[in-house]
């Protein structure tokens, strides 16, 4: 070699980060292409947990079905379970009690808090803030999943609402219990926000990184505090008011960059929006009434489809059923907004040092059991 | 914010795509719209850019497997207009079924169809990255068809 260009000849390198890694949160591999520090290209490889969550379906029977759900996103089983049912009762036109439905949306928006505190706490993890906030996280999700077990025996697959409404009405100590947890709610979030939201280190790892426009996030079809950080005030909790969210006020909050700290901002707020709809659900809550419609054990929907969907902690989860008037969905498929999501990745990564991957990886906050299915 | 409590007008729609595209809608009931899969690429792209509709999201994608033929379905919202409407394609072809890719409009198309030849074996066109999602590439068969039995 004579010249010095051939001797100092740089190629691109390719590292494989995962699929056991602690900032994939689950299985879940990126093949990534660098140029020193800097991403070239990145391809994410996942299917680590695939379990056929849609064939599985088409063998259960519609009730049978709801188990499967829990075990989507794991994290989020009450809003898996509702949008399961709520497009069952849609196929078969089930109307379900009122108390159900305030009883539901208290665990829904319980659940849209737990699962945020795990965004946020992991958010801080990847970003080197190891292991504290998300303890401090993990604290109050408890107190949340104590109230889950109060109600249905279970702290991670609930199983607990039914095609037409509950499995379980609520235990007397239950009310006292969250009522507890939502009037110190607002004060742990301020907490939370005043120790992180003005921190240096997070403000220089968290501002205009990871910058996803409005065009971009509406073209990649994200959805939930993803779109709401780059700016899109759309929630379907509004758009499409499901079971009684029209009879609460609440509010959207959106971003206006849409980096990494829109994207934290909005999940810190949406939970002080949910604790709100929590407390206005408790004032409203039927003292007295039935919990389950009558529904047959052997549900034949009749022959149609539908689509049926909520606003999940992490973005619109909804699902399309085909019924043959069979005990079984013809067709299942799950709108997983943590797979849809997921397509954002390559366009949020490319151009970026590969320190920020896994901050900006973490805002996106999927969860595998949904991405693979 | 709008909201989207009423159903998207297929009558309308339809007749816009007649006009616009001549023999393209094949089937309209108020729930959707099945269009010809030689013209699907044409009618996304008059539902995307006529300014009146603007779908601007795609919101899901999936296909049915009827035995006879494949129904590819998919969700396209407006989130300006609040409208969401149903849009299929009906396949044929159960040897080798491939029908347009809508990458080139809706980037997040991309991973979608890929689930769908995953799971469903169906070829998009003109995809840029036409691989399996979930399952590993020497999977023989595509478990969401309904001759692949569970064991």
């Amino acid at each position: 070699m004579t010249s010095y260009e051939a001797m100092y000849q740089t190629e691109p390198f390719l590292l494989n980060a995962g699929p056991h890694h602690p900032s994939t949160h689950g299985v879940f591999r990126m093949r990534l292409t660098l140029d020193g520090e800097v991403i070239q290209d990145v391809e994410p490889i996942f299917g680590y947990l695939h379990r056929g969550v849609e064939k599985l379906a088409e063998t259960l029977n519609y009730t049978q079905a709801i188990v499967l759900t829990d075990r989507m996103d794991y994290l989020a089983s009450m809003s898996n379970n509702q949008a399961y049912v709520l497009s069952v009762e849609k196929l078969a036109g089930i109307k379900v009690p009122e108390r159900a439905e305030y009883i539901r949306v208290i665990m829904a928006e319980l659940m849209r808090i737990a699962s945020h505190l795990m965004a946020v706490g992991f958010l801080l993890n990847d970003m080197g803030a190891f292991m504290t906030p998300v303890l401090y996280m993990f604290r109050e999700r408890e107190k949340i999943v104590d109230l889950f077990e109060m109600v249905c025996g279970q702290r991670l697959t609930y199983n607990y609402m039914r095609i037409g409404g509950l499995s379980h009405d609520l235990p007397e100590e239950f009310i006292p219990a969250l009522q507890k947890l939502v009037d110190t709610m607002p004060r742990i979030i301020d907490e939370y926000d005043e120790l992180l939201a003005e921190n240096e280190i997070l403000l220089a790892r968290a501002r205009n990184v990871g910058i996803l426009t409005r065009e971009s996030a509406i073209n990649n079809s994200v959805a939930g505090p993803v779109l709401r950080g780059s700016g899109v005030k759309w929630d379907i909790r509004k758009a499409d008011p499901y079971s009684v969210y029209d009879r609460f006020t609440f509010d959207v909050p959106i971003g206006s960059v849409g980096d990494v700290y829109d994207r934290y901002r909005v999940r810190i707020q949406e939970m002080r929006e949910s604790t709100g709809i929590i407390q206005q659900a408790i004032k409203a809550l039927p003292a007295q009434g039935e919990i389950q419609a009558a529904v047959s054990k052997n549900l034949r929907p009749p022959v149609g489809e539908v689509y049926g969907h909520v606003e999940g902690p992490k973005g619109e989860l909804g699902f399309y059923l085909v019924s043959d008037n069979s005990l079984h969905p013809y067709r299942l498929h799950v709108r997983a907004p943590s797979f849809i999501n997921l397509g954002a990745l390559r366009e949020l990564l490319i151009g970026v040092k590969i320190a920020d991957a896994s901050v900006i990886f973490g805002s996106i906050d999927i969860c595998m059991g949904e991405v693979d299915r | 914010m709008p909201r989207m409590t009423n159903p998207a007008p297929t009558q309308e729609i339809a007749d816009r795509l007649e006009r616009e595209i001549p023999g393209s809608v094949a089937e309209r009931t108020d729930q959707h719209i099945a269009v010809k899969p030689e013209a699907l690429l044409a009618v996304a792209s008059v539902l995307k850019n006529t300014p009146e509709l603007d779908f601007d999201y795609l919101n899901w994608a999936t296909a049915v497997d009827y035995s006879s033929h494949f129904m590819i379905v998919y969700n396209v919202v407006s989130l300006k207009n609040n409208l969401s409407l149903i849009l299929k394609a009906r396949c044929d072809n159960r040897q080798d079924p491939v029908v347009p890719s809508l990458t080139g409009l809706w980037k997040g198309a991309n991973l979608q169809e890929r689930e769908i030849f995953d799971l469903m074996g169906i070829r998009f066109e003109n995809h840029p990255n036409m691989k399996r999602v979930f399952l590993w590439d020497g999977f023989t068969g595509h478990p969401l068809r309904k001759d692949f039995a569970l064991k």
